[in-house]
């Protein structure tokens, strides 16, 4: 019997509200599979399995708050090949079974999910409106959140959204301001990594002419899809200039430097509505251009949509923040514990430049790195932004 | 292809970038980047977004004509494909 838990996504968080479960008991669970949605300081999550398995219990109600490493389900696992259960053998569906009736909604199988704008669901929460007796209005039958005000100002009270023949949850506690919970979670971390981290920090003005131009050049083949932007140079710079420095790669825990298994790049993402994340780009230094441009595009539109997922929000092994578009020259950064390294960048400004004796204009970005005392010094970090430069006179080799 | 019909697809595209926006109050002549908060990923994603609604390769050194609605109407207007794919 395997164990599904709630997953910690970052030092920062001690418990989640199970949201929605996208699974049903019987069904078949494949590895990386998306099987909850949990609600964090960080948005709605959506949880992925690490195991394979068949679903054979839920032990979590939707909208109950757990902490973290509490069993949320349990899977029976799969043996290889001649297995004793064959999928005909055993009684399950083969697809998800509808839920029990739940009041006055129409049916909906366990997998769909209505189309709803996170604020409608936040709303709906608050009023316990359950969305699927929510008719949308939008463009494409999306709940809006005047939709869910219409249907929570019916005085009936509406029952509480149970979803699942589970022992009725306790109340969830209020998470009503996602706002003030995510600026909560933040001061914490910030709070301990000012507290315990004793950063240096180091700057390096770096020429982006030949990068920029490079990018120029090679979007005029690209089709729109398939366009890059000097962020994406950027981060597989770091990738591969952190092979140098390894020592920048990685956590601090227990007293201890663990070197990062793999380049997990954070971006730091600014939501719309206030407040930050830094879900992780995987093994970047592997990754094409193109690649790196299209996993940022899809974690900053799923950011946005406060719809990552677990495996983003839990490993970042290092993360970059680039204010450059505010007109930010200089980013001092604040390490996110347990790790030991922020990179940041500021605006690419034209700026007069010497090169041969000869001064001309050159785009300029200033990369700044903060970094922790415990595990490196400053002549390494000088290191780490002295290749990160020179691979960025070097476009066509990232 | 009609500029009423661009100008919704336009609406419709950044509002998917920015949902929390209010559109009704954004002038035709208002540079919408800046009014909207919106970053150089953002505003790839909007040029994604027109080119899978109305089948427009805008390139690069084009964007800055896309800053505002009605910038964005009479470059679509001038570029759209004969036959819309809508």
């Amino acid at each position: 019997m395997l164990e599904f838990r709630m997953p910690s996504l970052g030092a920062d968080m001690d418990a989640g509200t199970l949201v929605e479960w996208r699974i049903a008991p019987g069904q078949t669970v494949t590895r990386g599979q998306v099987v909850a949605v949990v609600e964090t300081e960080k948005g709605a999550v959506d949880v992925e399995s690490w195991q394979a398995g068949v679903v054979a219990q839920l032990l979590v109600a939707v909208g109950t708050r757990v902490p973290v490493g509490t069993v949320l389900a349990t899977l029976e696992g799969v043996a290889p090949a001649a297995s004793v259960a064959p999928p005909a053998a055993t009684p399950a569906p083969p697809h998800p079974a509808p839920p029990p009736p739940a009041p006055p909604a129409p049916a909906v199988s366990a997998g769909a999910r209505p189309l709803a704008s996170p604020a409608a669901r936040r709303r709906a929460r608050e009023q316990n409106v359950e969305l699927a007796s929510v008719h949308g209005s939008g463009p494409h039958g999306e709940i809006t959140v005047a939709d869910v005000e219409r249907e929570a100002t019916p005085s009936t009270p509406a029952p509480p959204a149970t979803g699942e023949a589970l022992p009725s949850p306790p109340p969830a506690p209020a998470t009503s301001d996602r706002g003030a919970a995510m600026r909560q979670a933040i001061a914490a971390s910030m709070t301990r990594s000012k507290r315990e981290i004793p950063h240096y920090y180091l700057g390096a003005s770096i020429d982006m002419g030949p990068s920029l131009s490079w990018l120029r050049e090679q979007n005029l083949s690209r089709p729109v899809t398939a366009r890059l932007l000097p962020i994406a140079l950027q981060l597989k710079a770091v990738a591969l200039a952190l092979r140098e420095t390894p020592e920048l790669n990685g956590f601090w825990i227990d007293g201890a430097f663990r070197p990062g298994v793999g380049t997990h790049v954070g971006v730091a993402i600014s939501l719309r509505r206030g407040g930050l994340v830094a879900p992780a780009i995987h093994d970047v230094d592997t990754l094409s251009l193109g690649d790196v441009m299209q996993a940022l595009s899809e974690v900053t539109a799923r950011a946005r949509e406060s719809r990552l997922r677990s495996s983003e929000l839990s490993d970042p092994t290092i993360t970059v923040t680039a204010l450059g578009e505010r007109g930010v020259e200089t980013v001092f950064g604040v390490i996110h514990p347990p790790q030991v390294a922020m990179v940041g960048f500021g605006t690419t400004l034209d700026r007069p430049w010497a090169i041969d004796g000869l001064l001309g204009v050159r785009p300029v970005v200033m990369a700044s790195l903060s970094a922790d005392h415990r595990v490196s010094d400053g002549h390494r970090g000088a290191r780490f932004l002295a290749a990160l430069g020179e691979l960025l006179q070097h476009p066509e080799t990232l | 292809m009609n500029p009423d019909a661009i100008r919704e697809s336009v609406r419709r595209v950044l509002h998917a970038i920015a949902p929390e926006a209010d559109l009704d109050s954004l002038g035709p002549g208002t540079d919408f980047r800046a009014e909207l908060d919106l970053d150089s990923m953002d505003f790839l994603r909007f040029i994604t977004g027109l080119h899978a609604e109305l089948g427009v390769e805008v390139p690069e050194a084009d964007y800055r004509k896309l800053g505002t609605l009605d910038g964005c109407v009479s470059y679509l207007a001038a570029h759209a494909p004969a036959a819309s794919p809508r």
